[in-house]
């Protein structure tokens, strides 16, 4: 029985963000976590893992060998095996050639009738929330996203799905995708041991070679060719001009009062 | 659909607007899509249609029209209620193989935004997540860009005839906007976000005149394969923050006193005729439900004036308010990024200021 | 000091967990009622943050010195006194047992501490027996099977929570000074164990202390710790130990102090600027930043030297909490002068680092005592 889950390393992005000049993220600058949603996805799987004692958890990331460190700190947390995807044949891709690289790389794990694979309801660099639905479809698996709890019930499972107004509860065969929010859960941190031990957890990186034999991986539906997507113009939207300080008196408080009726804003 | 080939761009034409029901119920937000398609539609010079799917919806079909939908097909099974990620994608993707229309849009709701990913994937095409703009023209688009960015316009190359559509969405948590284009492939897809694209006037005369048209249904219970068991709708006492003229929001400022703090937002608000939302930091210590939340994670929202109270303004929360007309800022800090953006900025305690602020716009009335 | 990779990752786990997990409304609690709160202890049991040093066999993390400094450091950083919580099983707690205790008992003991499942303290100090530790008055008469002691232990840092305790008793009444004492596990349920009056302290609130009372506690031999009549190696080999968790306590809260000091200086506005802009207030925010980095270079060096059986290590770790327990009181007091009145007041985090702050150089040694270890060292 396997739990893999899919993760990605992101810039932070609640701290200041380094824009180059041309209007474009200077990722080097910047420092990188875990994508949240996905420690969501995380701690899924290792709940799911401590109830099924059989299980294996892997952890599974698409990205530069950077990288590798957030699979440490995955594995320290608690997950069996890493894979870290990585080449440069799979730079540029958008989320249609993100998630087919993905799921070339899961088919070539292999996925068996009580696995499941677990995404991030979406990354914060992108906010897309599209790889997840997008490896499923072309995994052929049914998909339930936006997981807010999970329960596992005979070869089933019953998914609370959140909607803006309630919520459905699907239940759902394996193997199948979730996307995870965070209402799912509350991730776990590393353990000490986990971290003094890590290394001795397997940690494999594919690369072309790797898949290549895979049916979903060709040069033309994976990387920068592979992507129907482009990038036209990337801009930082300007900050707004200059407003006006208010005293915060009573006088000044009602001067802006006045404004903002003259205005007739109110 | 043997002739379907999502690379011959020339086989595709007009604009198809997903719109999205439940429970028999339009989600405006399709009313919202159907108006800025209308918009992408003329200047292509080509049909707009909504593409309606459900279990009795013909019905609902003509007030698209409305809005300034062509025609509406209309796809009803028994399959189709409630929604489901797999019967709606083989109806979608069936109906988008049939017609070929050069772009769908979709709602980027909790539906919209599991469903156009997986129809993207079947259909072997691009989509763009959470649009806030769209345009066709590639002057109009300029035009864009010298309203809402520092970008030159004046230097690079246009190409003035260029007629795909350009999909403009924030990234980064709204640190950057960027303009996603579709070339190789068709359709041309996104999803667009909820409350953003200006809807227009309901017209009773187009809607009269709007075109229904069924189309068949290829679908068997064995195409889909998730049990939707109980649909529960949660009626939290709901406030409308995206149909809100008036927001008055709360932050990390109220802590020292909670229920006051909320309660004086209150009065603000009902002073102003608007209603009370909140930053993350406010929902995350569950002092406001957290449909009230405003920001990157909650409602992006745009009313004509915000009041932001004790917010000290992550870049997370500005990317939902930003928009907004007027902005009022309260913070004790000079230093709080909320005030960069804000019309008027108050440095002081809102505990303190909001009351003075409630007196004097009593006075006014 | 370069951290290697696990290094870096313990430190943010440690970090990461105190910002989440020592919220501001635990912290108030604690320094409201004075009580140990078991829920924020178990947790830090969940992650094996008890028994960093343990072996893995015992139930520990099987980590050396340097993990846990860092742990230690990182968790006074947001509260000293939860960083206690987890820095008596790791060192006075287990210290002795991980010295010199037999197979069985470290099998019954040293693995339900190091699991945090129970609590160990350390019973040397005397009311009349402080500094000078060889005027220990509590006996242990052996009556066959058994020893029999009698006597009070003071200022037993969470005694009131703890099940056992180890106690230090004179053995040999004939033998003068630090000669004569032995060792003891005291389970602090026995017949003739109680306690005193949770004392009313300045600082480190939330983790109690009071005095221990031993009347006719029969423990078994068993029980001894270590060869009888020569406990005290023991006690200040443990103490070496005790000392860099308190030299990493100390510099944990002169960081955390900085930190707090050096945000407001930026907020703060006084004469129409910043007073971070005023070189009053950034020659005192520079001084502090040196200090600091200075106590953690000691601190690091002291506990790899100390893994590595340096045999200076002893003298190093008095170096250490001597220099890091001194710099934490300068550090805290700056850090509530930049705050000026705001500072004095207890809303403010710094008025209780600054509280916080005094104990380091009291607690398993004053300075004083450091000084004279230091100097007999380096006179020897």
């Amino acid at each position: 029985m396997k739990y893999i889950v899919c993760v990605k390393q992101v810039p932070n992005t609640s701290g200041k963000v380094a824009v180059k000049e041309d209007g474009t993220m200077d990722r080097s600058k910047m420092a990188t976590i875990i994508n949240p949603d996905d420690l969501n996805a995380v701690e899924a799987a290792l709940a799911l893992r401590d109830e099924n004692p059989d299980a294996k958890v892997i952890v599974i990331s698409m990205g530069p060998p950077p990288a590798k460190g957030m699979l440490h700190e995955l594995l320290a947390m608690g997950a069996d095996e890493a894979v870290l995807v990585s080449g440069r044949e799979f730079g540029g891709s958008d989320t249609f050639a993100t998630s087919q690289i993905l799921a070339g790389a899961i088919a070539h794990i292999g996925l068996d009738k009580d696995d499941i694979v677990f995404c991030g309801r979406q990354a914060i660099d992108g906010d897309t929330a599209q790889v997840g639905p997008q490896i499923a479809e072309k995994l052929g698996l049914p998909q339930v996203s936006y997981a807010a709890d999970i329960q596992q019930k005979d070869g089933t499972l019953m998914v609370k799905r959140m909607l803006e107004d309630g919520y459905m509860t699907i239940e759902v065969e394996t193997p199948c995708l979730l996307t995870c929010i965070k209402e799912l859960n509350k991730p776990r941190y590393m353990t000490v041991r986990g971290v003094l031990e890590f290394d001795q957890k397997p940690l494999t990186v594919f690369d072309f070679e790797t898949l290549k034999d895979e049916p979903l991986i060709e040069l033309d539906t994976i990387g920068l060719k592979g992507s129907p997507t482009n990038v036209y113009k990337s801009f930082s939207p300007p900050a707004k001009g200059e407003g006006v300080r208010v005293e915060a008196t009573a006088d000044g408080i009602r001067g802006m009062v006045e404004d903002l009726c003259e205005k007739h804003i109110v | 659909m043997t002739n379907y080939d999502c690379k011959n761009l020339e086989a595709f034409h007009g604009v198809m607007v997903f719109c999205e029901q439940r429970d028999g119920v339009v989600n405006p937000t399709s009313f919202e899509l159907l108006s800025e398609g209308r918009k992408l539609a003329d200047d292509l010079g080509e049909e707009l249609c909504g593409l309606l799917l459900g279990g009795d919806v013909q019905g609902l079909a003509k007030q698209l029209g409305g809005y300034g939908a062509d025609k509406v097909y209309v796809c009803e099974s028994p399959l189709l209620e409630p929604y489901t990620t797999d019967a709606y994608t083989k109806v979608l993707c069936d109906a988008v193989q049939e017609l070929k229309p050069s772009i769908v849009l979709i709602g980027a709701t909790n539906i919209g935004r599991d469903l156009g990913p997986r129809c993207a994937a079947r259909l072997h095409t691009g989509l763009t997540a959470d649009v806030t703009h769209l345009d066709i023209d590639t002057a109009k688009y300029i035009d864009f860009l010298n309203e809402t960015s520092t970008i030159d316009t004046s230097k690079g190359k246009w190409d003035m005839e260029d007629k795909g559509l350009k999909m403009t969405r924030p990234a980064f948590g709204g640190h950057l906007m960027a303009t996603i284009i579709c070339p190789r492939f068709r359709p041309q897809m996104s999803t667009v976000r909820p409350g953003v694209m200006q809807c227009a006037e309901f017209d009773e005369a187009k809607a009269n005149a709007c075109e229904v048209v069924p189309l068949t249904v290829a679908l068997e219970e064995t195409d889909i394969h998730t049990k939707v068991v109980e649909v529960v709708r949660e009626m939290k006492e709901t406030v409308d923050l995206l149909g809100a003229e008036v927001i008055v929001s709360v932050g990390f400022g109220i802590s020292k006193d909670v229920e006051k703090g909320i309660a004086l937002a209150q009065e603000l608000a009902d002073a102003l005729g608007g209603v009370v939302g909140a930053s993350r930091a406010v929902t995350d210590a569950g002092w406001l439900p957290s449909d009230r939340q405003v920001g990157q994670t909650g409602k992006t929202v745009r009313p004509r004036i915000y009041v932001a109270l004790g917010i000290s303004g992550a870049i997370q929360h500005k990317a939902g308010m930003q928009d907004s007309e007027y902005i009022i800022a309260v913070n004790t800090n000079s230093d709080a990024p909320i005030f960069e953006g804000a019309d008027y900025a108050i440095v002081g305690d809102l505990f303190d200021v909001v009351p003075t602020m409630v007196a004097a716009l009593k006075e006014k009335k | 000091m370069i951290l290697n990779e696990k290094q870096q990752m313990l430190r943010k786990l440690y970090r990461d967990f105190a910002e989440n997990e020592f919220t501001d409304e635990l912290l108030d609690r604690l320094e409201e009622t004075g009580e140990f709160d078991w829920d924020i202890f178990n947790e830090m049991a969940k992650y094996g943050f008890l028994g960093i040093k343990a072996p893995v066999e015992y139930g520990g993390q099987g980590g050396d010195s340097m993990d846990y400094v860092l742990m230690v450091e990182e968790f006074s950083r947001v509260s000293p006194v939860l960083s206690l919580y987890a820095n008596t099983s790791n060192s006075l707690g287990s210290g002795p047992l991980l010295f010199c205790g037999t197979e069985e008992q470290k099998q019954k003991y040293l693995t339900p501490v190091a699991k945090g499942e129970k609590i160990m303290v350390f019973c040397l100090t005397e009311p009349g027996a402080g500094s000078d530790a060889g005027g220990t008055l509590t006996t242990a008469v052996e009556d066959g099977d058994y020893f029999v002691l009698n006597g009070r232990k003071t200022f037993v840092s969470g005694a009131p929570v703890a099940d056992y305790a180890v106690v230090y008793a004179k053995t040999d009444p004939t033998q003068r000074g630090s000669r004569g004492i032995s060792m003891f596990i005291v389970d602090l349920k026995l017949p003739g164990v109680s306690l005193g009056k949770p004392e009313h302290k300045m600082g480190i609130i939330g983790y109690p202390t009071c005095d221990v009372i031993l009347e006719d506690v029969r423990v078994h031999k068993s029980d001894l710790l270590g060869p009888k009549d020569r406990g005290f190696a023991t006690a200040m080999k443990t103490l070496d130990g005790g000392r860099l968790g308190v030299a990493a306590q100390a510099l944990g809260m002169a960081q955390g102090a900085y930190e707090e000091a050096l945000r407001y200086s930026k907020e703060r506005k006084q004469f129409g600027r910043p007073i971070k802009d005023f070189q009053a207030i950034s020659f005192m925010l520079a001084d502090m930043a040196t200090e600091i980095e200075a106590a953690r270079e000691l601190i690091y060096s002291t506990a790899e030297k100390k893994d590595a059986g340096d045999p200076e290590a002893s003298k190093l770790c008095a170096m250490a909490k001597y220099f890091a327990s001194e710099m934490a009181n300068r550090v805290a007091y700056k850090a509530v002068q930049i705050f000026g009145g705001y500072g004095y007041i207890k809303e403010y985090k710094v008025e209780k680092f600054y509280r916080d702050a005094r104990i380091t150089s009291i607690y398993e040694g004053t300075s004083q005592v450091q000084q004279m270890v230091i100097a007999g060292n380096i006179l020897r």
